[in-house]
């Protein structure tokens, strides 16, 4: 099957900034495919030139079949696209906004109101109500809504979820799961990490570099050292012992526990525990875990940094 | 000495809509204190009134000691404040951005002039002083945002989202300056939709359409409702909230 975007040696410079390097990326048809990575990796300007809304600096891409560059009137009829701040009319109601976008692409609500009914059925109580006076999860419905108004082959999202509460940022992957039902090809790209697991393949980006493309599943079992993760109450006192510490490769603050790293790779724990105790950590805890992705994108974050 | 925030009763109302409702708590000195809430839930309506910006309709809050309603000018030099991303001036150099927030607080020419150097040095920026903020690496510029930002040693200081979109070892850098700064007895009061972060701090609450649901140490937050992660916690909590729609 061919991919449904194929990306080749794809770079972006704006003046000295190098904002995309020589990416490489193919997306298959019906894939929810994440790029996960900080502010300023180049998620934007990727989508963006995707979105046939940006011309490249070098290299080629195609969505669909066709060049973004050759063929973007094809394209933007048949992609939903839903940029980082909203695309939405603030002094037009929810309804209005629905009818302005259905009418620019040619088509009606009524015509695909099965697509959008999950995701529009929430807001449709609010119909008359300016989409301005909405709150944050509300417009990011509508704003959805309206990309998907013409029942695009594939979707790009852009950050939907940045600065969204952790409850509507799950209901939000709900929503892309049953999209993915229809058919849909989704390119979503987010900062948060702890939302890699739920695509089917991800790439993380940083500073315009792919450091790597896999499922997620894929990724996290490339992480190449043991990792541990270390308790104590005193969280600062036990980060910064476990620092000192001279076979430390690396140690993060991970919600309630230090993510740790040996030198040695594998070792005896009870080593490093006496060496804790020293520095005056009597209560500290140690286990093995299984690395996740933010393990690994700050393995590869600074594998990359040493490289350059 | 009364604790950095004291808040009784607090409550703040637009037309009919209680957007602030009925909060009380306290949070004591060198604490990082996790102010928790799902979008809408009245937590920048909250700490909008703490930092002296907006007058409650009904209740009492003493920050830094001084009552924000009739006090709010001493409050508002008494906090530090650093929102969400960098609130430093992209055109300007590092040591003019020092010396703008210096002039802000009112610093004498000779403190500021001590202060810049300390924490030109502190911060090893030393040879960067005639650096755009712009061409700083985004490490930096949160050290710098922060530093900036208890420039004139406050009490408190307030970070709104302060790790937004941030890549995560800078992320977890900036959270190395939070426990440094509370270690040094600063008064930390920090929000984030990062629940992983919410496990950083002392105390956490948890806003639900305007009132406190819960507030406990993140460990007691677990427990009581059975939950593997902070994560957990919230989404048990904020659930509820987020199905009545506004």
């Amino acid at each position: 099957m061919n991919p449904a975007i194929q990306i080749s040696g794809l770079s972006k410079h704006y003046g000295e900034l190098q904002a995309l390097q020589s990416v490489d990326l193919s997306i298959a048809p019906g894939e929810l495919f994440g790029l996960i990575g900080p502010d300023g990796a180049g998620k934007t300007s990727l989508i963006r030139i995707l979105a046939t809304l940006l011309l490249p600096t070098e290299g080629t891409a195609s969505v669909l079949g066709k060049d973004v560059v050759k063929h973007y009137r094809f394209i933007r009829r048949n992609m939903g696209y839903m940029p980082g701040r909203f695309s939405l009319y603030y002094d037009l109601s929810v309804e209005e906004n629905i009818s302005l976008f259905a009418t620019i692409f040619g088509t009606t609500l009524q015509e695909n109101y099965e697509l959008v009914r999950e995701i529009y059925s929430q807001i449709e109580p609010f119909k008359d109500r300016k989409a301005g006076a909405l709150s944050g999860g509300m417009k990011q419905k509508l704003a959805l809504s309206c990309a998907l108004i013409h029942r695009p082959k594939v979707l790009f999202l852009d950050e939907p979820t940045t600065g969204v509460d952790a409850v509507s940022r799950r209901e939000f992957w709900g929503m892309l799961q049953n999209l993915k039902a229809h058919g849909i090809t989704i390119l979503v790209s987010t900062p948060y990490m702890d939302e890699a697991g739920l695509c089917d393949r991800i790439a993380l980006i940083q500073k315009g570099n792919i450091l790597a493309v896999d499922s997620p599943g894929g990724i996290v079992s490339q992480f190449e050292r043991p990792l541990y993760a270390v308790r104590a109450a005193d969280k600062y006192h036990l980060l910064k012992s476990l620092r000192s510490y001279p076979y430390a490769h690396s140690a993060f603050s991970f919600g309630d526990s230090i993510h740790y790293t040996d030198q040695r790779g594998a070792f005896a724990p009870e080593s490093l525990l006496t060496y804790l105790e020293g520095q005056g950590v009597k209560d500290a805890q140690i286990e093995p875990i299984q690395a996740g992705v933010e393990d690994c994108f700050m393995a590869l974050m600074q594998r990359h940094e040493t490289s350059h | 000495m009364k604790p950095p925030i004291e808040v009784n009763s607090l409550t703040r109302r637009f037309g009919s809509f209680v957007a602030v409702d009925n909060i009380s708590f306290a949070v004591e000195r060198g604490e990082i204190f996790g102010f928790l809430g799902a979008n809408g839930a009245g937590k920048t309506t909250a700490i909008r009134m703490l930092c002296g910006l907006l007058a409650p309709s009904a209740g009492r809050a003493y920050v830094a000691g001084y009552d924000v309603k009739k006090q709010a000018d001493q409050v508002k030099r008494h906090i530090g404040y650093m929102s969400q991303r960098f609130s430093l001036y992209q055109d300007l150099t590092v040591r003019e951005n020092i010396h703008f927030y210096g002039g802000i607080y009112g610093l004498s020419p000779k403190a500021l002039q001590a202060k810049t150097t300390q924490m030109l040095e502190e911060l090893d920026l030393e040879s960067s002083s005639h650096t755009l903020i712009r061409d700083l690496p985004l490490g930096w510029k949160q050290k710098l945002a922060f530093s900036v930002a208890i420039l004139h040693d406050p009490q408190i200081v307030f970070l709104d989202e302060p790790t937004g979109g941030v890549d995560p070892i800078t992320r977890r850098q900036f959270w190395d300056l939070i426990y440094e700064a509370a270690h040094r007895g600063v008064t930390v009061f920090v929000t984030t939709h990062y629940m992983d972060e919410a496990e950083y701090c002392d105390r956490v609450s948890i806003m639900v359409d305007g009132r406190i649901e819960a507030l406990d140490t993140p460990a007691a937050l677990k427990k009581a409702y059975g939950a593997g992660s902070m994560d957990e916690v919230f989404v048990q909590l904020a659930r509820p909230a987020g199905k009545t729609a506004k």
